[in-house]
């Protein structure tokens, strides 16, 4: 038995030891764990990878809306698309930031996501195909993501929270002006009606499955909430977030495809159709419909932009050169 | 830890080759924002730039982009010297159970007007 446990809990050293208190004692007062301080290894692991996977996203769900920023029906709605983006990759340049204070490299990251290492979420592999995607992208996945990211707001990690309290300021906008393009369509012609429609039917599942497997299939999820990581368990958060839209989706004069939402006054929690769980770990394991086109994208991006980070770096180490002479 | 997500992770790795750069990794730069006149710098992130003329335009772009700010600061990462954080309690010791040196350990003269 002896061994068994020493191969369970390798034996710490007293300094170890008395990190591990130190830590437990901070999670336990709901405190904040920062850069420097002891952490067990476990927990910088699940942090370098959720912060990572987290920031890959934001940078590959660029390329959906980018797509649309040439065709957008006019100059406000291309600027505003543009902010959007924009917005988009500072969000994965703050996350980034984050998960270095872990000692993680940005070069060890991005090397990751280029050679199929490191995961995004699988929504980005989904196609936008109509304008009114840009709507239903915002309105749906940014407001899964909001629903997913306030409550990360207060994460254990310090730096992964404060990044995620800027996120959550600016995801706002993501959100209302995607609902703004489908209530504007909405109430248009029959065609852009129906297209309003369609978009929403078809980023419906894919954005409720945003919160990941149920909760009965994600079994680290507890150990992320015994550390403060994740405040609310996936299903629960799903649930928060049909709530929402079984409301807004009146405004806006559509439907949900799913006829089967209610609320259950037993549990307190809103249920809906069973979600085609064989789809989302077929898109997770690369067969979606656009995984190898946004994987291509973001490696000959990477690759055609080396000469610009290289002159850079050329510029600044002869700029340097010059100011020692001087 | 949850499969997928935006926020979560599944575990489940696929294999695949690294991209690889002789480049050196741009140095880490702190930027610190004047959100108005009359306050100080904070501390709002950091960023990576070859030099420090594009670690202060990267820093507008990155963390000014909705007005937060008047003014910025960038400083080397590696510039910034800091206390002990294993030290904890001891160093910042001498402090605590110094109460007198604030002003509501003087109670006696509550309810005089202008003290």
């Amino acid at each position: 038995m002896a061994s068994q446990n020493e191969g369970l809990h390798a034996v710490l050293s007293e300094e170890e030891q008395a990190g591990q208190t130190y830590f437990d004692k901070i999670i336990a007062e709901d405190s904040r764990i920062e850069p420097r301080d002891w952490m067990p290894e476990s927990y910088r692991k699940t942090l370098v990878r959720q912060i990572g996977q987290h920031a890959h996203s934001e940078i590959i769900g660029m390329q959906p809306e980018a797509n649309w920023i040439t065709r957008a029906p006019s100059l406000k709605r291309k600027a505003i698309l543009m902010a959007k983006v924009q917005d988009e990759a500072g969000h994965g340049l703050y996350l980034y930031s984050a998960a270095e204070t872990l000692g993680t490299p940005r070069d060890k990251m991005t090397e990751d996501l280029i050679s199929g290492k490191a995961r995004y979420s699988s929504i980005f592999n989904y196609p936008a195909v109509t304008w009114a995607d840009m709507g239903a992208i915002g309105w749906m996945v940014d407001g899964a993501a909001i629903c997913n990211q306030v409550p990360l707001c207060r994460a254990s990690y310090g730096p992964y929270g404060r990044a995620m309290v800027r996120v959550c300021k600016e995801e706002s906008f993501h959100q209302r002006q995607g609902f703004e393009i489908l209530l504007e369509l909405a109430n248009g012609t029959p065609e852009q009606r129906a297209m309003a429609q369609d978009a929403v039917n078809r980023w419906y599942a894919p954005s409720l499955m945003m919160f990941g497997p149920p909760d009965e299939d994600s079994p680290n999820s507890k150990q992320s909430m015994a550390w403060n990581i994740k405040r609310f368990s996936n299903d629960e958060l799903r649930s928060r977030f049909v709530g929402m839209l079984v409301e807004q989706v009146k405004v806006l004069g559509l439907e949900l495809p799913d006829d089967q939402i209610s609320f259950n006054e037993d549990t307190k929690q809103w249920e809906h159709s069973p979600l085609d769980w064989d789809e989302f770990k077929d898109v997770l394991k690369g067969r979606g419909p656009c995984n190898a086109q946004r994987m291509e994208r973001r490696r000959s991006a990477h690759e055609e932009g080396a000469w610009v980070r290289e002159a850079a770096a050329a510029y600044a180490d002869k700029q340097a050169q010059k100011a020692e002479v001087a | 830890m949850t499969g997928g997500s935006t926020t979560g992770d599944d575990g489940s790795k696929t294999k695949g080759t690294g991209v690889h750069e002789s480049r050196q990794p741009w140095p880490l730069w702190e930027v610190f924002v004047r959100s108005s006149r009359g306050l100080s710098h904070v501390h709002a992130g950091s960023l990576h730039a070859p030099d420090a003329d594009m670690a202060v335009r990267n820093a507008r772009d990155l963390y000014t982009r909705r007005n937060e700010g008047v003014s910025l600061w960038v400083v080397p990462s590696s510039a910034i010297i800091s206390s002990d954080p294993d030290a904890k309690g001891q160093y910042f010791e001498s402090a605590q159970g110094k109460d007198y040196r604030h002003a509501t350990y003087y109670t006696k003269s509550e309810g005089v007007k202008h003290l």
